[in-house]
C-alpha cells in the first residue's frame, strides 16, 4: 500500500511538469493580454509596455516559462496582476470555502443519490422506479449554470428561504480561526454565524450536487439490480440471515464497489462544477476567483490556481484509490 | 448441540413429502410451467438424488422446497410438507425462520456463493447468529469447530481470510459448513461438487456424506450425474421435462431402469465401463449412443477390440509421419512482483512436454486444473508461444514467427471450446459465424460460400432452418455443434477440442462424441482433445497422456492408462470417478 502511494506520488511529478507546459501556453493563447485587460482599451503603448517589463511579459516565452517554473519550485506562484498579492495567498484564501462547498455537494450527491438508487431498484419496474429514473435522467442532463440560476431565482429571489449570494451576511460579524465558516462558528461557539454560513451553502450546494447525485443514483440502481440477483445473496437467505443482514452486509456492500469508483470520479467534477456554481452565487470561492481571472486575464492566477486544483484532484483521486481496499478486500492484496 | 440425534433410518412419518408440486414461471411470453405432478418423499437420514439434466425441473424443486425460487415463480399447485407442516402455505416470515435453522442448503458452485467483501469466518458467524445458535466470542469459536469439521485446515487462521484467498474446494467446504451450522434436519445439496476437479469432489463428497450421516441430517443431492446419485444415495428420483418419470431405490434404478428416459441416460453417461466410440464397422453411420458390447468388469483379457486395430483406415494412417510433434516445451508465466521494486517470478505452467499426435486419431490430455493442460492447447494452437522447445506441425516449426506460415497454420489448425454460450458472438447469426472463416480466407464467392454453410450445417447435423438464429436462441447442443461447423469450414487437420463437452448434458455430450468421431472418421481428421473427464477421454480417444503441475507423468494408449494405471496420480484420478465401480445400465 505505501509503496502504491508512493509510486502515486512519483508518478504526479511528471503529469503536473507536463500540466505546467500546457497551462502556460494556454493562457498565453488567450487573446489580448494582462495589460490590456489592467489598463483598458484605450491604454497608451507606454502604459502597456511599462506593465508588461514590470511582470516580464516581454521576455522570450521559453525564459519566461523557465523563470516561472523555477518560482514554483521554490512555492512561489507569483503575484496576481489583478490584486497585487501573492497568488498562493488568494488560493488559500478561498479554498476553504470551496472546500465547504464540494463537501456539501457530495453530501447531497451521496447521501440522496445511493438511497434514491437503492429504492429505485429494489422497486424495479414499479412507479418509484420510473420516477427515479426519469428523474436521473433530469438531473444528468439539465446544465449546472441553469439549474443554479433555477434555484436562485425560485428558493432567494420569489420565496426568500436561502440567501441569494456570498458565505455569510455581511451583517454578520464573525471570528474566522480557519476559513471554514462553518467549522469556526462551531469552534468559536458562534452558533447563529455557523447556522449563517450553512444557510448560504445549501442551494450552490443542491446545484453543484445535482449532476453528481443523478449520476451515483444510476449507477446505484444498476448496481443493486445487478448484485440482487448473485449467487451469494440467494445463499446468503438461504442460510437464513436475516433480511436486514442480506440488504446491508450482503447486497448494499457489494453494490457499493462500482458506485465508490463513481463518487471517485465526480470529485474531479465537483471542482470543475465549482466555477459556475460559485459564480451564480457570487461565493467568494476557488472557481469564481478563477472565472475572475479569466475575464482580466490575470496569468499568475491562471497558472497557479489551476496547477493547485490539479494537485488537490490527483492527491484525492489517491486517496479514493486507497479507500477502495475499504470496501473490496480483493484490492488489498494487489 | 454439537451430539448428533439419534435417528431411525426411516421413521413411518417422511421428513419431507412432496406431493403434486406444480411451479410456474411467469414470463413476458406468457407463464411456463417448469415443474408439473412431482412426488416424492424423503425420510429422516435419507440420502435422496434428484437426477436429470439441465431443464428437467430438478433446481426449480429444490428451490421451491427452500422457498428460494426466482421471482418471477411460484408454486401454483401441491404440497410441499416438512415435518408435517406445509411450507407452500406458509408465510414469508415464518419460510425465513425455517430457512437455516431446519433446512439448509449447499450450493453449487463455490466461487460464486460466498459474499466476496466479508471474511470467511464472520459468513459463518452471521450464519449462527441470525439462527440463534451462538453469538459473539461463542459463535466465533463455533465457526473455528464447524470449519475444522467440514474438513477446512488450519480453519483459525482461515477464518481470518477472504473468500478470494480459497480454493475451490476450501470454499466448498467453507460452504458446506454454513449450510449445517444450525444443524437443520434436511440438507439441499444442489450440484455440490459439480464446478470441482474429479480428486477434490471426491474427499468433498466423503466429508459431506460423513457428516450428514453423523448428524443424521437427511440429503437432497440435485445432480446431473447418475454415477454420483447411484453412489450417494439411497433412492433416486429421475426428472424428464418437469416430471418425475421414474423412482426407486439406487441401485435398482441404475441396474434395472424401467423408463425409456433413464435408459437413454444411463447409455449415454460415459464411465470408465465405456470404450472407444467405434464407427468404422458401421460405415460411418451414428447410432443413437448404445450400451457398448463390452463385458462389465473391463478386465485385461476382455478387451479383444482395440482402437487402433478396430478401423483399418485408422490403422493405415499409424504408419504415415505425425501431424503434430512437441518436443521438450516449457512455459513459464511471468509473475509480476508487488510494488515499485518488487522482483517479478515465474511460474512453470507447462514443464519439458513431448508428444506426437498421430494423423487421423485423437491424443487426449487430462488433468485437474492447474495441470497445464489448457497451456498445452493455447500453444498448440499458437495463441501462445513457448518458453522453450518445438512446436512441429506437419514437419513446419510453428513457434518461429512467419506471417504468412501463420495464416496457413490457422487454416490448417482449428479450435472448439468449452463453453458455446460463451464462444459464439452473440450478435452473429448462426451462417454469420460459420461463414465468417470463410470470408476472411477469401474462399469462393457469395454462392459458394453459401453452399459450402449449408454443408457444413448438414455434416454436424443441424437443419438449415437454423441459419438465420442466433446463439442466444440455440439450445448447448445446438450451439456446440455450430461451433463444431465453423471449425471444419476450412477443412483443417487438426481440432483442438478444449473442454469441448464440458458443459454439456450427458445425452447431448453423448451425441456431440458421436458427431466429432464420425467428422474424424469421414474427413480424417485429428483431434487434439483435452479434457479433465477420464470418463469422455475413454470414449473418444486413442492415446491419453496425464499431466500433473505442469509434466506429463503418464501416457499410453487409452485401456493401457486407464486399465492398468502405472502412477498413483492417475489411480487416484480413475478412483475418484462417481460411480467407476457401478456397471450403469446393464444388469448386475
Amino acid at each position: 500500500m505505501t509503496r502504491l502511494i508512493l509510486r502515486r506520488l512519483a508518478l504526479l511529478v511528471p503529469t503536473l511538469l507536463g500540466l505546467s507546459v500546457l497551462l502556460f501556453l494556454w493562457v498565453r493563447a488567450l487573446p489580448g493580454g494582462p495589460a490590456t485587460a489592467l489598463l483598458g482599451e484605450r491604454a497608451t503603448p507606454e502604459a502597456v509596455a511599462r506593465i508588461n517589463q514590470l511582470y516580464g511579459f516581454d521576455r522570450p516565452l521559453p525564459q519566461q516559462y523557465l523563470t516561472w517554473l523555477g518560482q514554483l519550485l521554490q512555492g512561489n506562484f507569483g503575484v496576481s496582476t489583478r490584486t497585487g498579492r501573492p497568488v498562493l495567498d488568494e488560493f488559500l484564501a478561498r479554498f476553504p470555502a470551496t472546500i465547504e462547498l464540494s463537501l456539501l455537494g457530495l453530501l447531497v450527491a451521496v447521501g440522496l443519490g445511493i438511497p434514491l438508487g437503492y429504492v429505485a431498484a429494489r422497486r424495479q419496474g414499479r412507479l418509484v422506479d420510473h420516477a427515479a429514473v426519469v428523474a436521473s435522467l433530469l438531473g444528468v442532463t439539465i446544465p449546472v449554470f441553469f439549474l443554479a440560476f433555477l434555484l436562485k431565482w425560485l428558493f432567494a429571489v420569489q420565496l426568500g428561504w436561502f440567501p441569494s449570494a456570498g458565505r455569510q451576511s455581511s451583517a454578520m460579524i464573525a471570528t474566522h480561526p480557519t476559513g471554514f465558516y462553518v467549522l469556526d462558528g462551531v469552534l468559536t461557539r458562534e452558533w447563529d454565524a455557523s447556522w449563517n454560513a450553512l444557510t448560504h451553502l445549501v442551494l450552490p450546494a443542491l446545484a453543484l450536487g445535482t449532476i453528481p447525485l443523478a449520476i451515483i443514483a444510476r449507477i446505484t440502481r444498476a448496481s443493486v439490480i445487478d448484485v440482487q440477483h448473485a449467487d451469494y445473496v440467494r445463499t446468503a437467505r438461504a442460510k437464513g440471515l436475516s433480511g436486514p443482514h442480506v440488504r446491508g452486509r450482503v447486497i448494499l456492500h457489494n453494490a457499493m464497489l462500482p458506485v465508490s469508483t463513481t463518487i471517485g470520479l465526480q470529485i474531479g467534477l465537483l471542482l470543475s462544477g465549482a466555477v459556475l456554481t460559485e459564480t451564480v452565487f457570487a461565493f467568494p470561492g476557488v472557481g469564481k476567483f478563477l472565472a475572475d481571472a479569466v475575464f482580466d486575464l490575470d496569468y499568475a492566477v491562471l497558472q497557479g490556481f489551476i496547477l493547485l486544483i490539479a494537485v488537490v484532484y490527483a492527491l484525492v483521486n489517491l486517496a479514493v484509490d486507497v479507500s477502495y481496499g475499504l470496501i473490496d478486500p480483493r484490492m488489498r492484496t494487489r | 448441540m454439537t451430539d448428533a440425534p439419534q435417528h431411525p433410518a426411516g421413521g413411518t412419518e417422511p421428513l419431507l413429502s412432496i406431493r403434486d408440486l406444480e411451479v410456474t414461471f411467469r414470463t413476458e411470453a406468457g407463464s411456463a410451467t417448469a415443474v408439473r405432478g412431482v412426488s416424492f418423499d424423503v425420510r429422516a437420514g435419507q440420502t435422496v438424488a434428484v437426477v436429470g439434466e439441465s431443464g428437467s425441473g430438478k433446481s426449480t424443486t429444490a428451490a421451491a422446497v427452500i422457498g428460494l425460487l426466482a421471482g418471477n415463480g411460484s408454486v401454483t399447485a401441491g404440497q410441499i410438507l416438512f415435518e408435517g407442516e406445509d411450507l407452500v402455505a406458509l408465510g414469508p416470515e415464518a419460510m425465513h425462520r425455517l430457512r437455516g435453522s431446519r433446512i439448509g442448503m449447499v450450493p453449487q458452485d463455490p466461487m460464486s456463493n460466498l459474499n466476496p467483501v466479508r471474511r470467511v469466518g464472520a459468513q459463518v458467524d452471521e450464519t449462527l447468529e441470525d439462527n440463534g445458535v451462538a453469538r459473539g466470542a461463542a459463535a466465533r469459536a463455533r465457526t473455528v469447530e464447524l470449519l475444522t469439521e467440514a474438513g477446512l485446515p488450519d480453519a483459525e487462521r482461515r477464518a481470518q481470510q477472504y473468500p478470494h484467498e480459497f480454493s475451490g474446494g476450501m470454499r466448498q467446504r467453507a460452504l458446506i459448513a454454513m449450510g449445517l451450522a444450525a444443524r437443520p434436519r434436511l440438507l439441499i445439496a444442489d450440484e455440490p461438487t459439480s464446478a470441482l476437479d474429479v480428486t477434490v469432489q471426491r474427499t468433498i463428497l466423503d466429508g459431506l456424506t460423513d457428516l450428514t450421516d453423523r448428524l443424521g441430517v437427511a440429503v437432497l443431492l440435485i445432480t446431473h450425474d447418475l454415477g454420483l446419485a447411484a453412489e450417494r444415495a439411497d433412492r433416486v428420483v429421475v426428472m424428464y421435462r418437469g416430471e418425475v418419470v421414474e423412482e426407486g431405490d439406487a441401485r435398482t434404478i441404475l441396474t434395472a431402469p424401467r423408463h425409456e428416459y433413464t435408459r437413454r441416460l444411463l447409455a449415454a453417461a460415459p464411465s470408465l465401463a465405456s470404450r472407444r466410440i467405434e464407427l468404422a464397422r458401421h460405415g460411418g453411420h451414428v447410432d443413437e449412443p448404445a450400451p457398448a458390447d463390452v463385458p462389465p468388469d473391463g478386465s485385461p483379457e476382455h478387451r479383444g477390440t482395440a482402437p487402433a486395430s478396430a478401423s483399418p483406415a485408422l490403422a493405415a494412417d499409424a504408419s504415415a509421419p505425425p501431424l503434430v510433434e512437441v518436443e521438450h516445451v516449457t512455459k513459464v508465466f511471468t509473475i509480476r512482483g508487488r510494488g515499485l521494486l518488487g522482483r517479478s517470478s515465474g511460474f512453470t505452467a507447462v514443464d519439458d512436454v513431448s508428444f506426437v499426435v498421430p494423423r487421423g486419431r485423437t491424443l487426449a490430455v487430462v488433468g485437474e486444473s492447474g495441470s497445464g493442460k489448457s497451456t498445452v492447447a493455447r500453444m498448440m494452437l499458437a495463441l501462445l508461444a513457448p518458453t522453450s522447445g518445438t512446436i512441429r506441425f506437419d514437419g513446419t516449426d510453428v513457434t518461429q514467427p512467419d506471417r504468412s506460415a501463420e495464416v496457413a497454420f490457422r487454416r490448417r489448425v482449428q479450435p472448439i471450446f468449452q463453453d458455446p454460450y460463451a464462444s459464439l458472438d452473440p450478435l452473429f447469426t448462426v451462417y454469420r459465424t460459420v461463414e465468417e472463416p470463410l470470408r476472411v480466407h477469401g474462399i469462393g464467392d457469395r454462392a459458394q460460400r453459401h453452399a459450402r454453410v449449408r454443408e457444413l450445417l448438414d455434416q454436424v447435423a443441424l437443419p438449415a432452418g437454423l441459419l438465420r438464429r442466433y446463439p442466444a436462441e440455440l439450445s448447448g447442443g445446438q450451439r456446440q455443434r455450430v461451433a463444431i461447423a465453423r471449425a471444419l469450414a476450412l477443412e483443417p487437420d487438426l481440432v483442438v477440442c478444449d473442454e469441448a463437452v464440458s458443459a454439456l448434458d450427458v445425452i447431448v455430450q453423448s451425441q456431440i462424441l458421436h458427431l466429432l468421431a464420425d467428422l474424424q472418421e469421414r474427413l480424417g481428421l485429428t483431434y487434439l482433445f483435452i479434457s479433465h473427464d477420464l470418463a469422455v477421454v475413454r470414449q473418444i480417444a486413442d492415446e491419453v497422456c496425464v499431466m500433473q503441475e505442469g509434466r506429463i507423468v503418464e501416457r499410453g494408449t487409452v485401456d493401457d492408462v486407464f486399465d492398468t494405471p502405472r502412477t498413483t496420480y492417475t489411480r487416484t484420478l480413475l478412483d475418484a470417478i462417481p460411480g467407476r465401480d457401478l456397471d450403469l445400465g446393464r444388469p448386475a
